[in-house]
């Protein structure tokens, strides 16, 4: 984002802020009263026994984490800024595990199932996501040139399948191809019902994208190309299309890490990925919470590498737009 | 001055463009009016005329970038309708000159200039550079052959413009205001290089405001407003003794500075 070149007092240093921001913490965590949690517990020795404490155990804890609260951000304020956004990140970090913490998850059993979830159930999920997102991007191709071309019936069919696929739940997709291709006498698996459905639902917005990125390509560029005596195919290939891939890109990397996670969708069908994993393997020991949490790690980490490469991809586009 | 123009019109070779009973509308506006124009090999035309007046649409129509409703356009003896072929036959005849360049920003200059001899003519590599870097020198700036556009100035990109069209081996050239986007001091590095370019005998339709080019190089100057052909002339005569008041009130509004 565009940065302002005037030097201001930083906010979280101005003592009208950080009086507010105590009193504010102070009454939320007054309001939440945390005298039987973790933080109580630290503070025994001074409020007693947590569950007898009463009113002065709750205000007691309440003033001690909002002291500790707003002296953290005060303390942050003073870091450069690369160093704040890795402390923030490591205190949001731990304070999610101490929430799951707080649910006493088993952790033997997570250790005892996630390399199966992983060997089997995240290979799943990327395979099947990475077919899909191939196939919608074909289809997204053939979508947009039909959805920009003058030629009716190409249009027609392009505008009903983006506006189908589109207004479609997913969910309802995946048992419509699962299930209603098989009553056209043709059976078919579910994980090729799986990447059908991802493909052709995602296939669809990407078109939009896709038209939207090839639109976005001056006129004049197509009027010089044509003016050469390139063939529309060439035009398109040589000249468009690269133009226009830096501007897909984002958008399309949003898309599959979209998709990624949609693929639990597939569970429904019986396809051995993540989702599935976790509520088969959960369902036998009676430890859900354990491999739902364990699943959306797993899901997290996956996005994370993900929006990794997508931002280096982008990264290196823009090297190639400032040459 | 006017014995040049003797001159061009005694060596005057065959004719290569005609345009015959053209009109064309954008919905009910009526852009071009029955306009009859011929253009012989070798021949230079400048065309000016007030903004609107049809002169853009006029030099589109010679390469089918519009598409006319009336009349016939006729190219090197290809006539001009809504056959595909026939339309790219033509464009791969004729060079055109953009007012914005419209150069292909993700390709270097070089690969700019090669891509048509490449991926129209099919030529091998080598001997599309060769003649890349023939025209980027003509246009004197071999030098820049490895950058992209937008690392160029405003009147480079047009003179790498005009090198790319020429590296098709065009047998005519269209010049659709190629100056009006430049910033006055970029000005006259492409007018040279369209003077150039005019003595080694190309045949050019130039759409430009131009005066001082249009005396220069110009067979026939060619006045448009609301869409009709004016008045036409050789260029001496049409800004010494202008016929039509039109074209009297034109001159001395755009002479006056």
């Amino acid at each position: 984002m565009y940065a302002d070149t005037v030097v201001e007092d930083k906010l979280v240093h101005k003592p009208k802020f950080i009086a507010l921001l105590f009193v504010l913490s102070f009454v939320a965590f007054v309001f939440f009263n945390l005298t039987d949690t973790i933080f109580g517990h630290f503070l025994m020795p001074v409020i007693g026994d947590p569950a007898t404490a009463g009113i002065f155990g709750r205000f007691a804890v309440a003033f001690v984490l909002a002291v500790i609260f707003t002296a953290n951000i005060v303390a942050i304020g003073f870091l450069p800024t690369r160093y704040q956004v890795i402390i923030v990140w490591i205190e949001l970090i731990a304070l999610f595990l101490l929430f799951f913490y707080t649910f006493d998850l088993s952790m033997e059993f997570i250790q005892r199932k996630v390399w199966f979830m992983i060997s089997q159930g995240v290979f799943t999920t990327l395979y099947v996501s990475a077919i899909s997102i191939a196939i919608a991007f074909v289809l997204a191709m053939v979508g947009a040139v039909a959805k920009l071309s003058n030629n009716g019936f190409a249009f027609a069919i392009a505008s009903f399948y983006t506006s189908f696929f589109r207004g479609l739940p997913l969910l309802m997709q995946v048992y419509l191809i699962y299930l209603g291709l098989p009553q056209l006498g043709w059976v078919i698996d579910a994980v090729p019902a799986g990447v059908t459905a991802l493909s052709l639902c995602y296939g669809a917005y990407m078109t939009e994208i896709f038209r939207a990125g090839i639109e976005s390509i001056p006129r004049g560029q197509w009027e010089a190309s044509r003016s050469m005596g390139f063939k529309f195919g060439l035009t398109m290939r040589r000249i468009i299309l690269p133009q226009a891939v830096p501007v897909i890109i984002p958008p399309t990397g949003n898309q599959f890490i979209a998709m990624l996670k949609d693929s639990s969708l597939v569970s429904v069908i019986g396809v051995w990925e993540i989702m599935f994993l976790a509520r088969t393997l959960g369902t036998k020991e009676f430890k859900h919470l354990e491999m739902l949490i364990t699943a959306s790690m797993l899901y997290w980490m996956l996005t994370m590498v993900l929006e990794a490469v997508q931002s280096r991809i982008e990264r290196r586009y823009r090297q190639k737009a400032e040459r | 001055m006017s014995e040049n123009a003797v001159e061009a019109q005694d060596g005057r070779g065959d004719v290569i463009v005609s345009m015959q009973g053209v009109s064309k509308w954008f919905g009910e506006f009526q852009v071009l009016k029955d306009i009859n124009l011929e253009l012989h090999r070798g021949e230079k035309i400048v065309i000016c005329g007030p903004s609107g007046s049809g002169k853009s649409t006029l030099i589109r129509c010679l390469n089918r970038l519009e598409a006319h409703q009336q009349g016939t356009v006729m190219v090197d003896g290809i006539e001009l309708h809504d056959h595909m072929s026939n339309v790219e036959m033509v464009r791969r005849e004729v060079g055109m000159v953009f007012q914005s360049f419209n150069l292909f920003p993700h390709l270097t200059v070089m690969e700019n200039c090669t891509s048509g001899p490449l991926w129209v003519h099919k030529m091998p590599k080598a001997e599309a550079e060769e003649i890349a870097m023939k025209f980027l020198e003509r246009v004197k700036i071999p030098e820049q052959a490895h950058k992209y556009p937008m690392q160029l100035s405003g009147g480079q990109q047009q003179r790498v413009a005009i090198a790319r069209s020429l590296c098709m081996n065009p047998k005519i050239m269209l010049f659709d205001e190629p100056t009006s986007a430049l910033d006055p001091e970029m000005v006259s590095e492409v007018l040279d290089t369209m003077t150039d370019l005019a003595n080694t005998g190309m045949t050019m339709m130039c759409v430009t405001h131009e005066m001082g080019f249009a005396r220069a190089v110009a067979d026939q100057v060619v006045f448009m407003d609301e869409g009709e052909i004016v008045e036409r002339n050789e260029p001496n005569a049409f800004f010494t003794a202008p016929k039509s008041t039109r074209t009297k009130t034109f001159l001395s509004q755009i002479l006056q500075h």
